[in-house]
């Protein structure tokens, strides 16, 4: 599970091995039957399809980030760029609103992922301490939430007249506490044996140090997960900077400023607007999107491959209900 | 020996416990109940200079207004069409990949399958529908395909006709979810007893018959309970990517119920159909929750709650 780094850097290694392995097996056994071998092969194929399948939209985007705007328009480019350019890049980094827009992605990945990680741990300990006299309740309590809620319309009129509308605290403050990784969290937290608890209650700790001092660190993978989970969600959410800071344009973020650039691209209906509209010489809104969209994928890109034992926790965890 | 009665060295004990519950409650309060009493909205004649105190209340009027109208009636039809497209063909992409990943000899192979399948889970919906814009467009990968092979004379416009909205949005949500759905069926097929792969094997069974009597009835439980779970969700999955990839020309399938409620809500400022559309959809959801949960109960199977 945790060796995905070396697994890429050791593929065609490994993949020989493998061969080598299947050969000796074969020999071993002396026949793989013609129906395994075809089931083999089909499968095979299926696979090599399907990674080409999920990988080339991506790496043509990349492809046409790095090449030349106007160039672009005449298609045909695939996997590698025709006329390489960083000027792509150059325009978005020098755009104001896509700066701020990844400052304030940032930030709110940053902020909205602590926040809810700390909430949900202190709401999943509070209720899997089976002592605690309110657990039930408080744990239905969430749940309910999680089948019901006020919809669109009257959440945005609270928010409007909480004073949460122009305001960055809207990404981070109404989403903090969630029934589904509170459940993740509590699942994990009762498999910890109770006797942890008892022998530091009679050494005379309080729950805040059980929380913080023996829970909590025998907790980390569920956090990461929970982390995991939330940081993804903040990072690529765009729906409430257009509706709750639409007026905004100093809280706005990367995937709003995105969407923007997508509806001005699908908007232009020929070519040679787009060129007017470029303004700057070989740079054309596709291709400045192209850039964008690479900048907003990287860090998640660079990231997720380390942590896939964690989502696998998550997912499991997140199987089993009440 | 514990007992179950309160004593006073427990309360004092959880004095901390309890502050933390009720600040955290009031927080759920605060957002998470509070916004259930704009449901009032969709009985009134709300205007927001009233308030919600001192609006006029109409009964079910809005209702009546909403189901009057026919392309509320429309929006319906997309987002339970689409919904359950989408559910069926993630579903069945989800456990084919799943069981054909788990048979892949090569474990190298397997190991970077999956970590590529995982990628696009990660993007966002506004990532995705870019992507797809560029793949569909006229000079974009699938045209030149059709033309190179001859299949069209002429590109296709694919988001100017309404036959190929839906099946865009279930290719889009099988490209996304596929890896990530599986996930969870490879954690359940890893915990089926290896033993009963082993006696099937002595009783002559081959690929096909493990697959079909050891690998599909151990994740079956897996299977009911995601199920489960989805058909409750098939009315909230859409609107990122109906409203991200609709346009003028194909609006009359591409629109769904959060986009009704989202046009007639925010943009028009009429609060009340929007609420009372939000209404339906959260009522409809839960309904089919809690049939799904009787019929789970009565088959034995494992239940949500």
């Amino acid at each position: 599970m945790d060796q995905t780094s070396s697994s890429f850097v050791g593929f065609a290694g490994l993949a020989s091995k493998n061969k080598e392995a299947t050969k000796m097996k074969a020999k071993r056994r002396k026949k793989i039957s013609g129906a395994d071998l075809a089931f083999r092969i089909c499968n095979g194929i299926f696979m090599v399809l399907f990674v080409i399948i999920t990988l080339y939209p991506v790496l043509n985007t990349l492809a046409v980030s790095l090449n030349d705007g106007t160039d672009a328009l005449r298609g045909g480019i695939y996997l590698f760029p025709r006329v390489f350019t960083w000027k792509n890049y150059e325009t978005v980094l020098s755009k104001d609103n896509l700066i701020t827009g990844a400052f304030i992605t940032v930030a709110r990945t940053v902020i909205g992922t602590l926040l809810a990680l700390v909430m949900n741990a202190i709401l999943a300990f509070i209720v899997s301490r089976k002592n605690f006299i309110f657990a039930k309740p408080v744990s239905l309590f969430w749940v309910i939430t999680m089948y019901v809620n006020g919809g669109l319309i009257p959440t945005f009129l609270l928010f409007k007249s909480l004073g949460l509308t122009n305001s960055f605290a809207v990404y981070v403050i109404p989403g903090m506490v969630s029934a589904f990784n509170m459940l993740v969290i509590r699942t994990y937290m009762r498999g910890i044996p109770d006797s942890l608890e008892e022998s530091a209650q009679l050494d005379g700790a309080g729950y805040t140090t059980i929380f913080l001092k023996i829970i909590s660190p025998l907790c980390k993978p569920v956090y990461a997960t929970v982390a995991l989970f939330v940081a993804v969600g903040q990072w690529n959410s765009w729906f409430d900077a257009m509706l709750y800071n639409r007026m905004a344009s100093q809280y706005t973020t990367l995937q709003y400023e995105l969407m923007k650039l997508l509806s001005s691209v699908s908007n232009q209906s020929s070519s040679a607007e787009a060129m007017k509209n470029a303004g700057e010489g070989s740079v054309t809104p596709t291709s400045v999107r192209a850039a964008a969209t690479i900048i907003t994928m990287l860090p998640i890109i660079c990231i997720y491959p380390f942590l896939q034992r964690y989502f696998v926790t998550g997912l499991t965890l997140g199987g089993v209900k009440e | 020996m514990k007992t179950k009665a309160i004593n006073m060295v427990d309360l004092k004990r959880q004095k901390v416990l309890i502050f933390w519950a009720a600040a955290i409650t009031i927080y759920g309060i605060i957002f998470n109940y509070l916004p259930l009493a704009g449901w009032l909205m969709a009985f009134q004649n709300y205007k927001p200079v009233t308030g919600l105190l001192h609006s006029q209340f109409v009964g079910l009027a809005k209702f009546k207004l909403l189901f009057s109208d026919v392309s509320f009636l429309r929006v319906i039809r997309n987002t339970l069409a689409m919904g359950v497209i989408n559910l069926a063909v993630t579903f069945f992409m989800a456990i084919l990949f799943a069981i054909l990943l788990n048979e892949m000899a090569s474990k190298g192979g397997k190991k970077v399958v999956q970590t590529i399948s995982y990628l696009p889970h990660f993007l966002s919906w506004i990532i995705v529908t870019g992507i797809l814009h560029d793949a569909l467009s006229g000079t974009g990968i699938i045209n030149t395909l059709l033309l190179h092979f001859g299949a069209v004379t002429q590109p296709i416009n694919f988001f100017a006709h309404e036959k190929y909205f839906w099946p865009i949005v279930a290719f889009a949500n099988v490209w996304k979810e596929t890896g990530w759905n599986a996930i969870i069926y490879l954690a359940a097929i890893t915990s089926i007893d290896p033993s009963l792969y082993e006696a099937a094997a002595i009783d002559g069974a081959g690929r096909w018959a493990k697959i079909k009597h050891v690998t599909l009835p151990g994740i079956k439980p897996t299977i009911m309970i995601l199920l489960l779970m989805n058909v409750g969700n098939v009315l909230n999955a859409g609107f990122e990517i109906q409203y991200l990839l609709g346009n003028g020309l194909v609006q009359n399938v591409s629109q769904t119920i959060d986009i009704y409620v989202l046009k007639w809500g925010i943009s028009q400022g009429d609060y009340s159909i929007g609420t009372a559309a939000g209404i339906f959809k959260s009522v409809v959801a839960i309904v089919l929750i809690v049939i799904c949960n009787h019929l789970a109960k009565k088959h034995g199977e494992e239940r949500l709650f």
